[in-house]
């Protein structure tokens, strides 16, 4: 049993405060990932429940024991770092099999262990080498053997695939999600690669700047984004965003050129004559022929995919990109109407950025844990 | 650089030998000389080519200076500065890079401050400690009144005292007591990746462990450059040794040694000076560091540059 709390966390170095008041209930045998872009706090929340790093405020408790004040040897975690962190003297042997001889754990019984865990990731036949004498992706899986042969409760991650090839980074994912379903350990994974995350994860936590913006379900947090910043984050190429206000009686919102969005009354009515901004993402929008649709816009340039083509828009001067296997043979300024899906339309409060739903309030906050 | 430059790269060699020979030739000229007798030796023009005495002088001038016990002083005292030595740098080297305490930049100042102050620099002072090793400490009983206060007290007049002349110990120390090995090391051990010192606390080891299992091992090329510059430094010593060695015959070394050999009033009663034997004697005190720095050479280049991959 290994649940992670983390309750009112803040992280300040020096008069500088980069992380405040996060929240988090990890569960047991869960797999989070952490998606942030770079320097907003994912490795130094990780650095804080593996010990590597002080907590200012708040605590951490692991198992129900409060960590903050224990030692990294003592909380039962293990890491694997970006870097991979292999003992360049040490053969892989050695370097898995470093924290049992720190343990004090007989030479027979640790090679035994190591064999039987380098079996695991493949690693059998590299056992005598060195880690310069290693390929990354080789690496990389010294540096998860090492981190599993301690049995670890808790398995911390931080951005371990970024070093590799687009490919290797796939396999190394499946096998990572593997790994985690054959051993009893919870999971928290580091990266800002929404890709990464979102396949890997059981829930996700998106981070912005030393604040944790919405927790979810990958599936929740595409559909439901909290925020015009996760709608904005999450999904690729990414959401649009079109400014326009609310009007109860027409049941719509108005975009600032005078077109008009159906919007479900109940919506309309809870927010009514807020100024918002409508996100729509590009994979939920329909090109059709002009005025046959809601949105009127005109064909500003178009990209090829192969799969598909990825229409750049405008919509009077502000951009609308649909993403769309159809081929239209639509030339630049061709005029265009574009479907939009009820539900795919997400409403954001101009000023605050949160989420408006039915209830005209923000939706799938960040949880609150009593302190 | 690959580039072909057949003219620049005959230029270079031209200046490589040429430094190369103008650098053999005074060693050049001292074997030949141990290689002639007196006569020989002392007749102008200087000889340039070898004679037939070799060994013979090799074999008196051994003899005159006792060289054996001198060797084995020697090799005791450079041995020891380079044990010291490692071990102390080492361990200031760990202390400054890896633990936050107070007082961290006051400890590097002053480590760093004895770099501008070699022994040469402050032999009086030095010599006044090892005459009585104990005798700072006396000055700060005496300073607090503590002396005056227990001699009160229990009547007992303390009167610290530890003599260091005429002792191996008292010839080490001073040379141990130096800063260029803290900086190699720091050097060096600022160049460990933080995640390596991560992982070795997420593996549970503790500081000992980790100095033990991961730096020390990591830092053998350190340990072989460092080592090979203090026995060269500690064999050659002159000045100290003669300074606060009066035992010659038990205590001597070699470097003082050589200047019983070199032609003087005192050694030669203004006879005709001995100059094959000084240069069979120069000879012979030569190859120790030769044969240490021959050996340790492939670890000690890679040490200084630094590259151990
Ligand atoms: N030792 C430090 N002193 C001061 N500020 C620091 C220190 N370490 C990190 N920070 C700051 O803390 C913030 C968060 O850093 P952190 O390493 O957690 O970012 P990250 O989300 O992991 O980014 P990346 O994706 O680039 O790794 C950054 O703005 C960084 O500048
Ligand atoms: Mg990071």
């Amino acid at each position: 049993m290994a649940d992670i709390s983390i309750r009112n966390v803040a992280k300040s170095y020096g008069k500088d405060s980069i992380m405040q008041g996060v929240n988090l209930e990890i569960r047991n045998r869960e797999f989070v990932v952490i998606l942030g872009p770079s320097g907003c706090g994912k490795s130094t929340l990780l650095r804080m429940i593996a010990g590597l790093e002080a907590i200012t405020a708040g605590e951490i408790a692991i198992a129900g024991q409060v960590v903050n004040d224990l030692e990294p040897r003592q909380r039962g975690c293990a890491m694997v770092f970006q870097n991979y962190a292999l003992y360049p003297h040490m053969t892989v042997a050695e370097n898995i099999g470093y924290a049992l001889k720190v343990a004090g754990v007989g030479r027979a019984e640790r090679r035994a262990a190591v064999e039987r865990v380098a079996q695991s990731v493949g690693l059998n036949e590299f056992l005598d080498r060195r880690p310069g004498q290693l390929s990354g992706g080789q690496r990389q899986r010294v540096a998860m053997a090492r981190a599993i042969i301690r049995e670890p409760r808790v398995f911390l991650f931080d951005e371990p695939l970024s070093n590799l090839d687009a490919k290797l980074r796939v396999q190394m994912r499946h096998e990572i999600r593997r790994i985690h379903n054959r051993i009893e350990a919870t999971s928290v994974f580091v990266t800002h690669d929404q890709h990464e995350g979102m396949t890997l994860a059981d829930r996700l936590v998106v981070m912005n700047k030393g604040t944790i913006e919405q927790v979810g379900t990958p599936e929740e947090i595409y559909d439901h984004p909290a925020s015009v910043y996760v709608g904005g984050f999450i999904g690729s190429p990414a959401m649009n965003f079109l400014p326009g206000q609310v009007s109860a009686a027409r049941a719509a919102v108005v975009l600032g050129d005078g077109q008009v969005l159906d919007l479900p009354r109940d919506v309309a009515t809870a927010a009514d004559g807020q100024l918002v901004q409508v996100g729509l993402r590009p994979e939920q929008l329909t090109i059709v022929a002009p005025g046959t649709a809601e949105l009127q816009a005109r064909v500003d340039f178009v990209e090829e995919l192969g799969s598909g083509r990825l229409y750049h828009l405008l919509v009077e001067d502000l951009p609308l990109t649909v993403l769309s296997p159809d081929k239209h043979a639509l030339r630049d300024g061709d005029a265009v109407g574009v479907t939009v899906r009820p539900d795919a339309l997400h409403l954001f409060g101009a000023e605050s950025g949160r989420r408006i739903d039915a209830r005209g309030a923000r939706v799938a906050a960040p949880q609150v844990v009593p302190a | 650089m690959i580039e072909r430059t057949p003219v620049l790269n005959a230029l270079t060699h031209v200046i490589l030998v040429t430094g190369l020979l103008l650098l053999l030739f005074p060693v050049w000229i001292a074997f030949v000389a141990a290689t002639h007798d007196m006569t020989a030796v002392n007749t102008a023009p200087v000889e340039l080519w070898p004679g037939d005495q070799f060994l013979v002088n090799l074999e008196q001038a051994w003899a005159i200076s006792d060289m054996g016990t001198k060797f084995t002083n020697t090799v005791i005292v450079a041995v020891g500065v380079v044990v010291g030595k490692i071990a102390v740098a080492c361990i200031t080297a760990f202390s400054l890079v890896f633990f936050n305490y107070r007082g961290r930049m006051l400890v590097f100042w002053l480590v760093f401050i004895t770099l501008m102050l070699p022994l040469e620099v402050r032999i009086v002072p030095t010599y006044a400690v090892a005459a009585n090793a104990l005798s700072p400490f006396q000055a700060m009983l005496d300073a607090t009144g503590l002396t005056a206060l227990i001699a009160t007290l229990s009547g007992v007049q303390v009167n610290l005292e530890w003599n260091l002349l005429n002792s191996y110990t008292g010839l080490i120390l001073p040379l141990v007591a130096t800063a260029t090995g803290t900086f190699l090391y720091r050097q060096f051990f600022l160049t460990i990746p933080d995640e390596l010192v991560e992982a070795a606390k997420m593996d549970g080891a503790g500081p000992i462990r980790f100095l033990i299992d991961v730096l020390i091992p990591l830092s053998r090329t350190n340990i072989a450059a460092l080592a090979t510059i203090m026995f060269v430094y500690a064999w050659n010593q002159y000045l100290w040794p003669l300074l606060i060695i009066t035992d010659r015959a038990n205590y001597g070394m070699v470097a003082v040694e050589l200047g019983t050999l070199v032609p003087d009033q005192f050694t030669t009663g203004g006879g005709t000076p001995t100059w094959h034997l000084a240069m069979a004697g120069t000879l012979i005190v030569m190859v120790p560091p030769i044969v240490v720095v021959v050996l340790m050479q492939r670890w000690f280049v890679r040490g200084l540059i630094n590259t151990d991959k």
